[in-house]
C-alpha cells in the first residue's frame, strides 16, 4: 500500500497589497527595510466577499481543468481552513455540493495554521492505508487578511491569503508520501491567537488597538501574534523535529535533496536553516510575492520547487510546518 | 563568554548604528534602530553564538546591554 502526491495547484487572489501602498498607509514605517528582513515585498488579499469556501472550490475547478479529473472520481474531501464560512455546516460540505464531487464521498474541516498541510498529508496517507478511500481532494484556503486590525501594520505586512488544492491518491503519482512527525504544545496557545468571536469569549465593539513595546498589536477581536515567543519557539522546536523525520524515513539530512519549510518569513528560515546545518542550495525559500499564507506556504513552495529546480525522479524532499497551536509535523516526499 | 564578547556580538547586530557608541551601560531602547525587528535580530544573535534563549520576557525585565549580559550568563 503506498500513497502518493498526485497533483498539486495554487490560487492566490486577484488584488495585490502591494509595500508602495503600505509606504502610504504608514508613513514613516520604512516598510522596505521591513522587507529585506522578512522577504515579503507584496500579499495577495482575498476580495471582500471572497471567503474560504470561494477560493476552495476556484482552485479546485482548477486543479481539475489542469489535469482532466472528472470530480466523481473523488472520494474524500479535506478543507484545512481557520477561516470557515460557518461555525456548522464544515465548509468542506460546501465544497462538495459546488464542485458536483458524489455524495458517496467524505468531507470534513481540520482546524490548523502552519502545519496544517503535513496534517492533512498524513490523514489523507491514513485514509488510503485503512482502505477507507483511494482519491482525496485536499484543499487549504484562508484569508488571515479578514482577522487582523487595520492598524497592526507587523501582521498586514506578513500575512496573504491564497488556496490549494493537492490529490492525494492510491494510484502513483508524482511523489510518494512517506513517513511523518507531529507535535503539539498547547502552552503556546496564547503567542498566536485571535481571541473573541469563538465560543468562549463573543465578539466586542471595541475597535482600539493597543501596541506593546515589541510593536505586536493586540485587540482580542482580531488576530494577535508574539513575534519573539513564536520565533523562539520554531528555534526550539523544528531542529527537533526534522531530525525526527529523518529518523522516522532513515534518511541522514544529506539524504535530503530539498528542505521546504513553512514560508513564515525570511529571517526565521534562514535561522533555522544556519541551525540545522542545511546547505543553502538545498533549502526552498520562495515567497517574496505572496508572504505567509498559512496552510497554504508548503504547497505553494512545493509547486514552484517542481517548476523552479531539478526536482525529478529519485529526489528526496522534506516538508516542514509548524506555528500556531503551538503545532508542528514534517514528513518527507521521494519523487 | 565575556561581557566583552557578548558587547560586541550585540553591537554588531545594529546596521545604521556606529558600534563604538554603545556600551555595557547603554539603555539599549534608547538607540535610534531599536525596534521589534531589532529585538528578534538580538534573540536570533544570542541562539546562534551562544546556543542560549533570550525571551521577550527577558528583554522586557531589562534596561542596559549589561542587565542582558547578565540574563544570558545565567542561563549557561
Amino acid at each position: 500500500m503506498k500513497a502518493y502526491l498526485k497533483h498539486l495547484s495554487v490560487y492566490l487572489p486577484g488584488k495585490s497589497f502591494t509595500n508602495q501602498e503600505i509606504n502610504e498607509k504608514f508613513p514613516g514605517w520604512e516598510v522596505d527595510k521591513i522587507s529585506k528582513i522578512t522577504g515579503i515585498y507584496n500579499r495577495h488579499i482575498a476580495a471582500t466577499d471572497e471567503f474560504a469556501s470561494d477560493m476552495a472550490v476556484k482552485v479546485a475547478k482548477q486543479l481539475f481543468d489542469e489535469n482532466a479529473i472528472d470530480p466523481a472520481t473523488i472520494d474524500f474531501v479535506i478543507l484545512c481552513t481557520q477561516n470557515p464560512d460557518y461555525f456548522l455546516p464544515s465548509t468542506a460540505c460546501i465544497i462538495q455540493d459546488s464542485l458536483n464531487i458524489p455524495t458517496s464521498a467524505g468531507a470534513l474541516d481540520i482546524n490548523l495554521g502552519s502545519s496544517g498541510y503535513i496534517y492533512g498529508l498524513g490523514l489523507a496517507k491514513g485514509l488510503i492505508y485503512a482502505g477507507i478511500a483511494r482519491n482525496i481532494l485536499f484543499l487549504t484556503a484562508d484569508t488571515y487578511s479578514k482577522f487582523i486590525h487595520p492598524a497592526d501594520k507587523s501582521d498586514r505586512t506578513i500575512f496573504g491569503d491564497a488556496a490549494t488544492a493537492t490529490i492525494v491518491s492510491a494510484d502513483p503519482g508524482v511523489a510518494e508520501i512517506l513517513d511523518f512527525d507531529f507535535g503539539t504544545d498547547g502552552k503556546g496557545a496564547e503567542n498566536l491567537i485571535l481571541k473573541r468571536g469563538g465560543m468562549r469569549y463573543p465578539h466586542t465593539d471595541n475597535e482600539e488597538v493597543i501596541f506593546d513595546e515589541y510593536g505586536n498589536a493586540r485587540n482580542e477581536n482580531y488576530l494577535f501574534m508574539n513575534g519573539t515567543e513564536i520565533f523562539n519557539f520554531t528555534s526550539q522546536n523544528v531542529p527537533g523535529l526534522v531530525a525526527n523525520v529523518l529518523a522516522k524515513n532513515k534518511y541522514s539530512l544529506e539524504d535530503v535533496d530539498l528542505f521546504i519549510f513553512h514560508q513564515a518569513n525570511k529571517f526565521m528560515l534562514t535561522h533555522l536553516r544556519k541551525k540545522i546545518k542545511i546547505p543553502d542550495e538545498k533549502f526552498y525559500v520562495d515567497m517574496e510575492d505572496c508572504g505567509n499564507t498559512v496552510c497554504s506556504t508548503i504547497p505553494i513552495a512545493l509547486q514552484r520547487a517542481m517548476s523552479k529546480t531539478n526536482l525529478g525522479k529519485g529526489s528526496k524532499v522534506l516538508l516542514a510546518g509548524f506555528g500556531v497551536g503551538y503545532s508542528w509535523g514534517g514528513c518527507i516526499v521521494a519523487f | 563568554m565575556t561581557q566583552q564578547e557578548f558587547l560586541a556580538k550585540f553591537a554588531a547586530q545594529f546596521e545604521e548604528t556606529d558600534p563604538s557608541t554603545i556600551t555595557i551601560d547603554t539603555k539599549f531602547r534608547e538607540i535610534d534602530e531599536w525596534s521589534s525587528m531589532v529585538v528578534l535580530v538580538i534573540i536570533a544573535m544570542v541562539d546562534e553564538e551562544f546556543s542560549l534563549k533570550l525571551t521577550g520576557d527577558d528583554i522586557k525585565k531589562s534596561t542596559t546591554v549589561h542587565d542582558l549580559y547578565m540574563i544570558v550568563s545565567s542561563k549557561k
